[in-house]
């Protein structure tokens, strides 16, 4: 039989990919059918934490840093609950990440400030004496996406059937509506820092991506 | 039987990617050996500006070096190859001679969007899946073409059987076809949001655990089929080629051929034990990982044994030095890998220094040396010169050995150091460590990762000097070498 396939290029190819993709029809399929549920009361991204996701993604911060709470002691210890299924339900991407550089993040929401993240963000090791992160100061300048994120907020809704409100609709003129609703929240967030020029943007009504990241981070819990 | 003399095989587009797997493994290792310094001395993250910190070099490194490096080295030995084991010319059609350099032409302009837009930061952040869908589409086209290209030169082929290699090359062009298919589905928010925002930003089409398990399952088996598969097909050629010995069983070759096809696949799921994936896929992941040591080691022992009765070449001649190890060095590799698949052991190493470890001896020890002992072979045959300096590669040869050892070994001490750390109690119970004690830690290993990417990189620098004086003034050759390579 092998003598035949090897010189029937065609029934070859054929063979190989039935071999290949019998692991897939086996273990992947079944799956998909079955969608990740969101647990009981998560509620979707707002769409500053969505921008903020965005700079996760952007600078990736998933090259040293997991959202994924293994079920070991030792580390509910060290970062809280292990992590469940249902609370991804609204990732896309999934950013469980697969290298701890740096710590875990999953639930950082829980045990760090705005403020801590303002200071470690600017110079890591002024709160983490022996850090080997890089400062990541231009996010104190760049400005966030908002439109972007928006725009993502608008697709999955509308798309995965993410249970956002009326106020996320199609179009331009829409995201405008939308807007001040976005920069009250990054307001507060302002609120919090003590960059005066951080703020200053935030009141003129451009998002820095530090305030977007943060309202990102405060959201992970 | 055709004899070899009539043909004459054209090599414009084996060149083509010849050059450019020198030109992408120089970059992809040297931002690897920055990224592996900054570890250990961070001021070096201030080089560049927002575009030179760690995060954002990172995801550069490991694609210039799949994507650039290893699918330049790949499509360099497949159009050299493929015609050889064929029996057929690219000159004797028009059609793949212009598939072959669109291929090229396609394949440079996408690698050098990767390069750009990963800098400024368009990224999906699904690990060795990263660029944005516009290059995603182009990446489809690129892939079509080559199929094309392999399956137009099998048509008109004039040995009808394919050699093993083949094997390899259509396992490796069908596989990559249909796991990037899947795991690249995703939505533009531009077109889905009616005209917001930027045109470069899409949504995965799967949320959370099913985009996980789509993830790993393409992830892992990039890992099959552009680090193994076609590496694999390498060695079968250019082995008994290079040695002049014959592949040592045939069934041999079956047995890992269709065993490695079939257990590759399940075995993803290892990249997600002890997460929020199903159990049962856990398991699955992890007991095939440990059965794909078989075929594995069969290609791995098929291949040794062709050297039977023949080891007095491995003093002689340094491409064979070069491809045993390789050899060698994918045994250590698929033993370590279903090693860390076993979940009391994943505990242990998941998120540690051991898994860039693990990745390393593999892509260094056996990608890389592979990649570049096939490339010397090809230089005599294809520039018609003989090799400029055999001094040169035995010296490459045993300074890139040392900087493989010295990365492995610091990152397996640095990753089950870590691992260890981060689960130590004290007599009560407590934690014993903060977070920031077992990075501190790491840092002799760290440094010794950066001088072994340092030796590294100088080997390769020796490869492409070597590579590149053998292209335009080593001594002409007046006809083709049969086996050895000849070299001054």
């Amino acid at each position: 039989m092998f003598h035949w396939l090897e010189k029937n290029p065609f029934f070859f190819s054929v063979g190989v990919f039935l071999v290949i993709a019998f692991a897939g029809l086996i273990e992947i399929l079944p799956n998909f059918a079955e969608a990740s549920r969101p647990v009981v009361g998560l509620k979707p991204y707002s769409v500053l934490e969505l921008a903020g996701k965005n700079i996760y993604m952007k600078d990736q911060c998933i090259a040293c840093h997991s959202q994924l709470i293994r079920p070991f002691k030792a580390e509910t210890d060290r970062y809280g609950q292990y992590s469940l299924s249902g609370e991804y339900a609204y990732d896309r991407p999934f950013l469980w990440g697969s290298k701890r550089t740096g710590p875990d993040l999953h639930r950082v929401g829980n045990y760090r400030t705005t403020d801590w993240h303002e200071n470690h963000m600017w110079e890591p090791t002024s709160v983490v004496p022996g850090s080997i992160m890089p400062a990541y100061k231009h996010m104190f300048t760049n400005v966030a996406d908002i439109a972007t994120a928006y725009a993502e907020a608008v697709t999955v809704k509308n798309i995965f059937k993410t249970p956002y409100g009326d106020e996320i609709q199609p179009g331009v003129e829409a995201f405008e509506a939308h807007k001040p609703a976005i920069l009250a929240e990054a307001q507060k967030i302002a609120a919090g820092m003590k960059n005066q020029d951080v703020k200053d943007a935030v009141k003129a009504g451009n998002v820095p991506e530090i305030v977007a990241l943060i309202a990102y981070l405060n959201r992970l819990k | 039987m055709q004899s070899n003399a009539a043909l004459e095989y054209d090599y414009s587009v084996a060149k083509l990617f010849t050059y450019t797997a020198i030109l992408f493994g120089f970059v992809g290792m040297l931002i690897g050996t920055l990224i592996a310094a900054q570890l250990a001395f961070p001021e070096l993250n201030y080089l560049l500006g927002e575009y030179g910190t760690f995060s954002r070099l990172r995801p550069l490194h490991t694609n210039v070096v799949i994507y650039g490096f290893t699918l330049s080295g790949v499509w360099a030995t497949f159009y050299y190859s493929a015609q050889r084991v064929l029996k057929v010319s690219m000159a004797e059609s028009k059609f793949i001679m212009f598939l072959g350099k669109f291929h090229f032409g396609l394949y440079l302009v996408a690698a050098v969007a990767m390069v750009l837009t990963l800098l400024m930061g368009i990224t999906t952040s699904k690990e060795y899946a990263q660029m944005e869908w516009p290059l995603d589409i182009i990446i489809v086209v690129i892939w079509v073409t080559w199929g094309l290209a392999m399956f137009a030169l099998i048509g008109i082929r004039r040995e009808k059987a394919l050699y093993i290699s083949m094997w390899y090359f259509i396992a490796c062009f069908l596989g990559v076809a249909m796991l990037y298919l899947f795991n690249n589905m995703e939505v533009p928010t531009y077109f889905a949001s009616g005209g917001v925002g930027s045109m470069m930003h899409s949504v995965s089409m799967y949320a959370g655990t099913n985009d996980a398990l789509v993830q790993w399952w393409w992830g892992h088996n990039a890992v099959a089929f552009v680090f193994t598969v076609p590496i694999v097909a390498m060695i079968y050629y250019f082995l008994p080629k290079e040695s002049g010995q014959a592949v040592y069983s045939y069934k041999l070759s079956l047995l890992s051929f269709w065993g490695l096809m079939f257990v590759y696949l399940w075995a993803g799921s290892h990249h997600l034990l002890w997460s929020t994936v199903p159990d049962w896929m856990q398991t699955m992941g992890s007991i095939f990982s440990v059965v794909l040591i078989l075929p594995s080691w069969g290609s791995a022992i098929n291949m040794l044994l062709t050297m039977k009765g023949e080891w007095n070449q491995l003093t002689e001649n340094p491409l064979i030095k070069f491809m045993v190890l390789a050899s060698t060095f994918y045994m250590l590799s698929t033993l370590e890998g279903p090693i860390q698949a076993i979940k009391s052991v994943n505990a242990i190493a998941h998120f540690t220094d051991w898994i860039p470890g693990h990745v390393h001896d593999g892509v260094l020890g056996w990608v890389a040396f592979m990649i570049m002992a096939a490339l010397f072979h090809m230089a005599p045959r294809m520039f018609k010169r003989e090799i400029y300096s055999k001094k040169l590669i035995e010296a490459q040869f045993w300074l890139q050995t040392t900087a493989v050892v010295l990365y492995f070994t610091s990152m397996w001490i640095a990753g089950i150091t870590q691992g260890m750390m981060w689960r130590a109690v004290d007599e009560y119970g407590n934690l014993m460590y903060s977070f920031i004690d077992t990075v501190t830690v790491l840092h002799p290993y760290y440094a010794i990762r950066a001088l072994s990417g340092v030796l590294f990189l100088t080997g390769f620098l020796m490869f492409a000097y070597n590579m590149v004086k053998t292209m335009t003034s080593s001594r002409k050759l007046e006809e083709e070498p049969q086996f050895s390579s000849p070299m001054a």
